[in-house]
Order: C-alpha cells, then structure tokens, then sequence
C-alpha cells in the first residue's frame, strides 16, 4: 500500500519537471483558466443572464461546444478500429495518445454542461438512486449514463496500460482486448444518443431529421482524427515517441472519406429542405441564407462550407495529404468547418425560427466566449499533464518502484 | 522551479477548501435546501417541514408572509381550457392579469402567456407569419386577429419525458407542474417544448414586496429562483380550491373559457360539443387540453 501512495507522488511530481517553454505554456492556460473562472463566478452570481441565450434560444455556445466534443472524443474509436481489428501496426502504438484525447474531451463536455446549468449545485439530482433520474423516457439522462460510461472505459484501459508499463510489466492482451471491443460501439453510442437528443424533439424540425445521427458520426470521424494528427506530430517533436508518418497518412485517408460522406449526407440534406420547401425549410433557410432580414449564422455556415469542401480535396489527393504544410492545413480547415457546422450551425437553426414562429437572433456575449476559452483551455491543460505523465511512461523513462525491486 | 513536498502540499490543502462550498452560507437552511427531496418522494410531515422553510425565506425576502399552499388534485377533476378566437381582441389583459397573479418576475420580465397577432388571410396555422410584438395605439387593429398562446397542458406532454431528473410531471387533474427545488436548469425541457411555454429565470426573479400576491401553491406561483423554469399551471394554486384562473377573469370579452372535462355538464364539455374546436399543432400527438374555437355569428 506505501508503495502505491509513493509511487502516486512519482507520478505527482511529473509534472513539475519541464522546460521554461513547458512553465510558459501552463502558465499560459492557468492564466485563461482564470479569465474563464471569473467570468463564470460573475454568471454564478448574477445567473445566466450574462449570456446570449434567452427563451427564444435557450441553448447557445456551451451546449455547441459540448456537442462538438462528443464527436471529438467518440473519434478515438477511428484509431482503435484500424489498430486492432485490422492489426495495423503504426497506428496501434499511438491509440493511447488517442484514448487520452477522448478522456480530456468528455471532461470538457462534462465541464460544458455544467456551466449551462441553472442549478450547478443540484446536478446530482440527475444520478440514479441518490437522485431521480428520468431513465429511460430522457435523452438527456441516456447521455449522461454513457459519457459517463466512456469516460470509464477509456480511463480503465489507459490507466491499465500505463501501470503495467509503469512497473516494467507487460499489459495482458486478455484484459485490454475486451474492453477495447467494448469501447468501439461504445463510442458509436456517444454520439448516436446525443445526436438523439436533438433528433427526438418533434417541436423542432430542424433537428427531428433521420440524417442528423449520421451526420454526427460522419463529422466527428472528420474533426476528431484532424486533431489527432496535429495532436502527434507536435508529441513526436517535444518528446522521444515515435509515430510513424504512415501512421498520420493512414489517418488522414480515413479523413478523407470521412468528409466525403459528411459532404454526400449535408447534400441529401440540402435536397430534402429545399426541393419540397415546406415550412419546416426555415432553419435551413436561415442558417445558410437568412430569413426575413435576418442572418447572423450567414457568413459563419459559408465559412463552414467552404473549409470543408476544400478540406475534402487536400485529404483526397494523396499528394496533398501526404506533405506536411497542406495535410495540416487541411486538417486545421476542416476542424474548424465542424467546430461551425456542429456547433453553433447545429444548436441555434433548432431554435430560430422559435416554436412560436419568432426569430431571435443569437451571438455568444463576452462573457460566455471567456468561460468558454477557459474551458478549452482546461482542457489543454488535463491533456498537457496527461501527456506529463503518459509519455515518459510509454517511453520506458518512467518507472515506479515494486516491492522486487526494493528487495 | 523547485518546489518540495511541504510547500505542495499545502498549496493543495488550501486549493482543496477553496474548492469546497461558500462556508458563510453553510447554515442550516442551506444545507436543508441543498438536500432537499424530490416533492414526490416527500410524505406530508416533510412537505410541510419543507413548506415551513420556504415560507420563513420568502417571508425574509419581501418582508411579508407569504402563504405556500399544497392543495393536491382533486379526484374525478380534468381541467380544460377554452379559447374563443372569434372575440379575443388581442388587449393582453390576460398577460397581465396572469403576471398579478402568479408572481413572475418583473425585471427581468417574465410572461407566461404569448398573444401572437396574424393578418386576416394570412398563413396562420403554422405560426410562422405570427407578430407577438404588435404594439398599436388601440385593439383590436382593423385587419388583424389574435391568438393568445400559454402551456397546453399536453395529455402526453413532451416537456416531462425530456427532463433528465423528473422534476416537472404530470398531476392526476392534467396541471403539469415543476418543483422548482428539483429543478436543475438544464432547458431540455423548453428545447422539448412546442408551444414555448416555457419560461427561464434568466437571472433572480425581480419583483417588489407591494407586487407580491401572497396566497400561492408549491407547485404554481410560490416566489422561483434563479436558473429554474416556469410555465403557466391554469392557476394551480386558484383551481384546486374550485376558482377560475386569473387569465378567464382578466378576459374583458369573455373569449376564455375553463373547466371539468370530465364533467358532463361542464361549461367545457358543452363548449366541445357545441362548437368547433382545434388544438394548436395537432400533428405532433402532444393532445393539449387547450382547446381553441371560432364562435358562430361574430
């Protein structure tokens, strides 16, 4: 049991050692973590209000950013499923990098919910047995049962690898295969309930569509593995791991055709809305050219549009993606045309036109854009220290202390 | 950067309590509220323990008693609601009427009930071409008509299989009501709803003392708090002891109409027989007990 606690404060004092860039860079995130701190002290104390969203839009940028998320951390699956059902080899060394990205992004959307609430302090209401959790007529309680789930899984599996490393074992293929077979359609399942979410509404047309499941899996398969690819190449910079650039390149053709089917899904869509044109177009109408006059979400969905389609091309031609400048400006275009298209370009059309026929235009305020920032940057921080600790591990540099080696 | 073991630690004792709940707030009170139950796993003796808190507090708040009633559904009751389109003359003394009654919030404002304004010959079904802004010199406008919108009280209400921690249901008279002790702020519920009849407290509820009406239902017009919703109850705390909302009173043309569906000879039931009644978006199954209706001869 000592041991267990010593080798606890190995793992602690990790992160401390760094180099003055490593201190600049957390010192960097504490400092907006601060901003994001106090601008949510300032919403706890004088409520929701200090945000954008009214009746009409009850829902704006945090629930955006969650949403977005959810597909982030249900794309670790992306690395996982080449990696260990087609046994390809590269790729399956990094999976853990992926799995800790998946772990920081459910923190993140957790984080999310959170600050939207009303009520923070009564969020264990929704727990079952202590609380009354409304399962399984809501989607909502769903959602939580499996982010929550995911967030173990993952977290099972990385910490089991990284102890077994840790004390110079070797992990036992018997435990971490199952709970990877568990983890694929597990993450298929984060983003199919949460698109549910949405989808079973039929107050709002915009999102009670039958594509909208789909084109949640078909986007994050898209912005998800695009973060992973910058995500390595700056790990396999800073530190001694080794990833393959095959490995990047075999990413980024999944991408590829990720994007395609994305774009195809987004066309029939399109279609759909516009071809039969019956009232419930207006979101559309809306969100890609405005409706009476109004047509804040206008230029940002075209931006969308436009990164994704030209994305689409970098990804498809070898060429392109196999060059570092134009592979990462392909993935930085289309992780920020989903960050548009699955999040505000998804949350706000549901709400405007409202049921009542008004239309409300959103935009995030000040405040809601600080607390926002300092939860990305909370998250950067779990995954820089995750990564602390992670890689000198997987190295072979870091290693605990067992009794055997005592003796 | 050295820091060693004691300095760490102690920063993160002090980082650990700083974490940790206001302590000036940890009176009993707080605690009490924080770990309140759900109103429905509650037996009477907790209610009224329960009841007996929130009336000290709201006593504390606006300097005088307010009265927290529990009246509970009456057997053999179903409450319908009747709208006579043809003479609604788009006043809005409803609105105000309603915000008198059941103590919303002022500032910022608060109204449960949305008179949208349509042109004659207009799209009106769909809502879409509706005006709730209208603000003319005199009503009703030659060439407009009216149609007031408020909770529908749905016999398969979307809103309550959306909460996450079921703290807004259905009574056994057909009032959906929210405990607004249980409730976490989250808005499914409004995303849900296809009415808007659901109303967010934004920021602390603002209304003066003198503004006040002290005689309200746990479940209706009691004072609400920051980050919870709230919605029209027919005056829960009016109907249960056999009165009319303030809504039907407030109507100067007498175009609202309320009672016992499950009554025979109920002005409701006479309504939904003698004339021709629709309910608002019938094609989304949700069956509101909120009928609306065109009279004959006017």
């Amino acid at each position: 049991m000592l041991f267990l606690i010593k080798n606890f404060f190995i793992a602690l004092k990790q992160i401390f050692i760094g180099s003055k860039k490593y201190y600049l860079w957390v010192g960097f995130l504490l400092f907006l973590i601060l901003l994001g701190v106090s601008a949510y002290m300032d919403q706890a104390e004088r409520g929701l209000i200090i945000t954008g969203m009214r009746d009409q839009v009850s829902w704006g940028f945090y629930i955006s950013n969650f949403t977005f998320l959810v597909g982030v951390a249900a794309a670790a699956v992306l690395l996982v499923i080449p990696a260990y059902i087609y046994n390809f080899k590269p790729i399956k060394e990094i999976v853990l990098f992926g799995e800790l990205l998946a772990i920081t992004a459910i923190a993140m959307c957790l984080l999310f919910v959170v600050i939207d609430m009303g009520q923070p302090l009564r969020a264990w209401h929704i727990l079952p047995v202590i609380g009354s959790m409304n399962f399984p007529a809501s989607l909502l309680a769903w959602d939580v049962l499996v982010l929550n789930g995911y967030l173990a899984i993952n977290t099972s599996i990385v910490f089991y690898v990284l102890y077994s490393l840790s004390i110079g074992k070797e992990y036992k293929m018997s435990v971490v295969v199952p709970l990877i077979i568990l983890s694929i359609p597990w993450a298929v399942s984060i983003h199919t309930v949460t698109a549910f979410l949405y989808n079973g509404l039929s107050a709002r047309p915009f999102w009670n569509a039958s594509i909208l499941a789909p084109r949640f899996l078909a986007s994050a398969f898209c912005s998800g593995p695009a973060i992973m690819i910058l995500l390595f190449q700056i790990i396999r910079k800073q530190s001694e791991v080794k990833i393959e650039d095959r490995a990047l390149f075999k990413i980024a053709e999944l991408i590829a055709y990720a994007i395609g089917m994305n774009l195809f899904l987004l066309g029939a869509e399109v279609f759909k809305e516009f071809y039969s044109g019956s009232i419930h177009s207006y979101p559309f109408k809306y969100l890609y050219f405005g409706l009476h006059g109004k047509s804040a979400l206008v230029p940002w969905i075209w931006t969308a549009t436009i990164l994704n389609i030209t994305a689409f091309f970098l990804f498809l031609l070898p060429k392109a993606r196999e060059n570092f400048t134009t592979l990462n400006t392909a993935c930085i275009f289309v992780i920020i045309g989903v960050y548009i298209e699955k999040g505000l370009g998804l949350v706000v059309p549901g709400f405007v036109p409202d049921t009542l026929g008004e239309i409300y235009e959103y935009t995030p305020t000040t405040p809601e854009v600080l607390i926002t920032i300092g939860v990305w940057a909370a998250g950067a921080l779990i995954y820089t220290l995750l990564l602390k600790f992670a890689v000198p591990v997987y190295t072979g540099k870091l290693r605990f202390e067992t009794k055997e080696l005592k003796a | 950067m050295h820091i060693n073991r004691r300095t760490f630690l102690k920063g993160a004792a002090l980082g650990l309590a700083g974490t940790a709940l206001p302590l000036n707030k940890a009176d009993a009170s707080f605690w009490e509220a924080f770990f309140q139950k759900h109103f429905r796993e509650m037996n009477d003796a907790e209610i009224k323990k329960v009841i007996q808190r929130l009336e000290k507090e709201a006593e504390q708040k606006y300097k005088k008693a307010i009265k927290i009633g529990n009246e509970k559904a009456i057997p053999g009751v179903s409450f319908g609601y009747g709208l006579d389109l043809s003479r609604c003359i788009g006043c809005r003394r409803c609105v105000y009427g309603c915000v008198d009654e059941n103590n919303q919030s002022k500032e910022p404002q608060i109204h449960w009930i949305t008179v949208l304004r349509f042109k004659k010959g207009e799209k009106f079904s769909d809502l879409e071409e509706s005006e709730r802004y209208y603000n003319p010199r005199e009503v009703p406008e030659p060439g407009y008509f009216y149609m007031p919108v408020q909770c529908q009280q749905c016999e398969k209400p979307p809103c309550v299989r959306a909460c996450p921690t079921k703290a807004t249901w259905k009574d056994p008279d057909g009032i959906v009501v929210i405990d607004y002790n249980w409730c976490i702020g989250c808005r499914y519920c409004m995303a849900a709803c296809p009415y808007g009849a659901r109303r967010f407290n934004w920021a602390e509820p603002g209304r003066k003392p003198e503004e006040m009406n002290p005689n309200t239902h746990y479940l209706g017009n009691r004072p609400r708090y920051k980050g919870v919703v709230e919605k029209c109850t027919f005056c829960i705390q009016r109907a249960r002891n056999g009165r009319y909302p303030a809504c039907v009173e407030a109507c100067p043309v007498g175009a609202r109409k309320f009672g016992n569906l499950l009554d025979p000879d109920s002005e409701m039931r006479n309504l939904i027989e003698r004339k021709r009644v629709f309910r608002l978006k019938e094609d989304l199954n949700t069956y509101p007990k909120f009928y609306y209706f065109f009279a004959y001869g006017r």
